[in-house]
């Protein structure tokens, strides 16, 4: 096997080191009712050959880009990943290393994951990023507990246009320690209905999420004023952060805290992990931060450096006091979203987010040209609800033969949008294809 | 230490991303723009924010500038306890980012997403076998949020029998995880002090076992690399005490092919697919902690679950019992490649032979070191052995400075100061991927270490002298957090 080194003459020149007579001698400690009475029952050891047959053979039957068109997103979004990225992604000094508990041997990651905090932090217009958690939903709701945490109420309200899969992590995570979760409708515009949280009381926090499910772009400014007269947080979340390069930040409305799924940023769908959750705050919070933390300061010599810092916050010191059980990061998608941003420049992000923001116009006007209607009648980023026509789903079906998939069925998150589909275009649609969906359509 | 791996070479300065570029330029291609502008109205719009601009040269040098600051498995040897630092085989990213699989939107019709939805199925019970556990999730995120999950199945099996208990037991030698896993869910930890062998015993568990206790988190082998060899009588006991043990399956790679977890009565046990099996640890994550159960916790498992039916694997919601989700799609697909790959290509009798030989490199350097370093549970160990710093004392060298100085030698340092219940501890877990040389030179650095703390006690203090930095000042970063430039 080659990923076993040792020779027959090596183990019995060690074993004589250890004093045992053969391999299973070393593990006298294992008691009889511990051990396996057969050995286990797994197919015959594969070539690499034979390996990559079968991987191909299987990764053949999924649908992916370019060869299928694919116009969902829904908290997965295609995006071109500049080859730069996964090329530097797999040095594999970035790779087969672990959390920089070293930090003299580890500047690489560290520095890399200053830089991650860096430009998380200016993308969201906000003081502080950690290192990464593991997706958006965790984030979410670690942002929830840590809103909990600070104000010691117990209550906390979530928008229903707050991405379905993450309120259901969230309701995961709060669920054992009975907080209390209110979610909030949402209105005929595609925003959330906002005027059942004056008669909440003892609110921790209100969670919003901008662009929304419907792909609507929330105006924040009015939820963050209503939660911070109750004295809550105010959470805002998004799965889309691309968006913020042409829409106002998070923080420029007075965010406590804005976390969400970076994914769009150079990371690839993989059916939906990993993915990279991002966690930003106030740095008046920054001790009740969950996740690692990188900061700066100098080596015996005066010269700069990076370390991890605030560990007091963590579970390793704090155990059952930490601010979260959280153990390490997702600092791989950390570092390729930091490669991501750092191609794209201030204003490569503006010009591939105004992009994204133009297709899905042009789509949207398509469509409603076409005869479909588009129901929420607010601004929208890349993704947008279109109500289709009757019948629509063996339409659906058939473009699936063509290799299209024609949006997301929101029945089976919202039932009373049946016949509702959530469409994406992002700069990876053309308007060629586009042209080739609302024609195959209306066939 | 003239043929030491460790040797200073030309490494190159490179400032903060944006401390380079020039406004204007580009390291990313737009395609042509096929659609009119269509502005955003002001009240929403932004300038942007504020990145620098930077050329694609620009960024390729910067990264790999800053790739050569780092030490990873493929540098060298890292024999950090408890995280398996093994070889992460290339041709696993390959199949992770075959386009089938890379591409693939996590919300396709399930007609179309067969291939991943066939190999997570096959995955799940590849594990199971390898346990010897009856069903598995894939879900968790990392290890952490593996234990979290095992920590809700726990709560949701007792809510179910209309039980609420407060406590959890925890062993000493436990993860800082584990308890703040527990607290998640409202458990407070008891701590369990292990025994003068480094183990549990029966009778301590027993004592601190009553009706309020909702059951017991045990890692195994612990993290003094011991086997827990009362395992089953403190299961047999919590079991009888209506409590269900959760097992910490951080050192799997200690007993594969050997322990039958499933017969030792755990009710529950995570998995860390970033060390046992094998997936790259990327400077800390992503990883993958699926959770193995017992058939009567499998109702409580995350959904969507995987089945088979009719030839076909679907994702089903309908588990009523549920603890719900913890990842919004399924886990972290792309490392589940991995380990699937990793297990298909290593077959059983290899796995066997990978835990045998992780624990032959253990006892080696156990019984290398022992006249070196002191070594407070001599034992046979698993996969991984615990040394301290006594010995040095008297030098006034500290585990600390010992790690620094190995950095000098050209290896990653082992963990020190954990496990917590042994002062100054050196945790090393060469893994069964080091060959004997590997070991032999480590043994050898260890070694002259030992002879420069009594001779020279200030090479020790004042390394590391060979990395790109010297020891940085941890205390000034905490007490003055700079997080952002």
């Amino acid at each position: 096997m080659r990923y076993l080194p040792h020779t027959d003459e090596e183990i019995a020149s060690m074993l004589g080191v250890v004093g045992a007579k053969s391999l299973d001698d070393l593990f006298s400690a294992v008691p009889p009712n511990c051990r396996r009475t057969r050995g286990m029952n797994l197919p015959e050891p594969l070539s690499e050959w034979d390996l990559n047959r079968l991987m191909e053979n299987l990764s053949i039957t999924v649908a992916s880009a370019p060869e299928y068109k694919v116009y969902t997103g829904a908290g997965s979004y295609e995006h071109y990943i500049p080859q730069v990225v996964p090329y530097l992604l797999s040095r594999s000094e970035f790779v087969t290393s672990y959390t920089p508990y070293q930090p003299e041997m580890s500047q690489g990651t560290l520095q890399a994951i200053y830089e991650y905090q860096t430009l998380s932090a200016r993308l969201l217009g906000m003081e502080v990023s950690n290192a990464s958690m593991y997706d958006g939903a965790s984030a979410l709701a670690e942002a929830l507990l840590m809103a909990i945490r600070i104000t010691r109420k117990r209550r906390v309200a979530i928008s229903c246009l707050v991405h379905p899969l993450f309120r259901r992590v969230v309701q995961t995570y709060l669920a054992p320690t009975e907080y209390e979760i209110v979610e909030l409708p949402y209105l005929p515009s595609g925003r959330t209905d906002l005027s059942s949280l004056h008669n909440l009381k003892d609110l921790a926090a209100l969670a919003v999420q901008s662009p929304n499910f419907f792909g609507v772009i929330e105006d924040l400014k009015e939820p963050a004023d209503l939660a911070h007269d109750q004295g809550a947080l105010f959470i805002t979340t998004f799965t889309e952060p691309l968006a913020y390069g042409i829409l106002k930040s998070p923080g420029s409305f007075g965010a406590d805290i804005g976390c969400g799924e970076g994914q769009s940023l150079g990371i690839p769908q993989s059916f939906g992990g990993p993915g990279l959750g991002m966690f930003t705050t106030r740095m008046s919070h920054v001790r009740n931060m969950p996740g690692r933390l990188v900061g700066k300061t100098v080596d015996t010599e005066g010269r700069q450096g990076f370390v991890l810092t605030l560990a007091t916050r963590e579970q390793h010191i704090r155990r059952e006091k930490a601010t979260s059980n959280i153990c390490t990061n997702n600092s791989l998608c950390a570092v390729a979203a930091t490669m991501y941003m750092a191609c794209l420049g201030a204003s490569g992000i503006r010009e591939l987010s105004q992009l994204n923001h133009d297709k899905a116009e042009y789509l949207k006007n398509r469509l409603r040209n076409a005869g479909c209607k588009i129901p929420f009648a607010s601004p929208t980023f890349n993704e947008f609800v279109v109500e289709m026509p009757q019948a629509f789903e063996k339409t659906f079906a058939r473009l699936l033969g063509e290799k299209i998939v024609a949006g997301l069925s929101l029945k089976t998150y919202y039932p009373e949008l049946n016949g509702h589909y959530l469409f994406c275009v992002t700069e990876t649609k053309s308007k060629e294809d586009m042209d080739l969906l609302v024609k195959e359509l209306q066939s | 230490m003239s043929d030491v791996l460790g040797a200073t070479g030309l490494v190159l300065n490179e400032p903060l991303l944006w401390e380079k570029g020039q406004p204007g330029r580009r390291g990313f291609s737009l395609p042509a723009r096929d659609v009119e502008v269509s502005p955003l109205g002001e009240s929403l719009a932004c300038r942007g924010p504020d990145f620098p601009d930077l050329s694609e040269v620009d960024v390729v040098r910067h990264f790999t500038r800053l790739s050569t600051w780092n030490f990873g498995v493929d540098t060298g040897t890292y024999p950090l306890g408890s995280c398996t630092m093994k070889y992460n085989p290339k041709i696993n990213d390959k199949q992770a980012a075959l386009p089938g699989f890379s591409a693939a939107h996590p919300l396709l019709p399930q007609e179309l997403s067969q291939g991943l939805l066939r190999l997570m199925f096959e995955l799940e019970h590849l594990l199971a076998e390898i346990t010897g556990m009856d069903a598995v999730s894939l879900q968790p995120a990392a290890g952490a949020q593996g234990e979290l999950t095992g920590m809700l199945l726990i709560h949701a099996y007792h809510k179910s029998r209309g039980r609420k208990p407060s406590k959890i037991l925890v062993p000493d030698t436990a993860h800082g995880t584990n308890p703040a896993s527990a607290a998640l869910c409202g458990y407070r930890p008891v701590p369990v002090a292990s025994n003068e062998q480094g183990i549990l015993s029966v009778e301590s568990v027993a004592k601190a076992m009553d009706d309020d206790t909702a059951g017991l988190m045990i890692t195994n082998p612990n993290t003094l690399g011991l086997f827990e060899e009362n395992l089953k009588g403190i299961v047999d006991l919590v079991h009888a005490r209506g409590g269900l043990v959760y097992g910490d399956g951080a050192n799997m790679n200690a007993v594969l092919g050997i322990m039958d977890v499933g017969c030792t009565g755990l009710d529950v046990l995570h998995l860390n697919l970033h060390k046992t099996f094998s997936t790259p640890h990327g400077g800390g994550g992503p990883g993958a902690g699926p959770v193995c159960v017992k058939k009567h916790l499998e109702p409580f498992l995350p959904v969507p679950r995987v089945l088979e039916k009719e030839s076909k694997v679907v994702l089903s919601d309908n588990f009523p019992q549920s603890i719900g989700k913890l990842h919004a799609f399924y886990g972290n697909v792309g490392i589940l490649i991995r380990a699937y790959s990793y297990i298909r290509t290593m077959g059983a009798a290899n796995l066997k032979r990978a835990s045998q030989l992780a624990v032959l490199n253990a006892n080696y350097i156990k019984e290398r070191l022992k006249t070196t370093f002191h070594l407070p549970f001599d034992r046979p160990c698993m996969h991984e052995c615990v040394f301290t710093d006594k010995n040095q004392e008297a030098a006034k060298v500290m585990t600390l400075d010992i790690a620094k100085r190995l950095m000098d030698y050209g290896f990653h340092p082992p963990t020190i100061y954990f496990p917590l219940v042994v002062h100054g501890a050196i945790m090393i877990e060469p893994t069964e991927t080091e060959s004997k040389d590997d070991l032999d030179r480590l043994i050898h650095a260890l070694q002259a270490i030992a002879e420069e703390a009594k001779s020279n006690p200030d090479l020790l203090h004042q390394a590391p002298t060979k990395c790109k930095r010297r020891r940085l000042d941890e205390v000034a970063a905490a007490r003055k957090p700079v997080l952002a430039g």
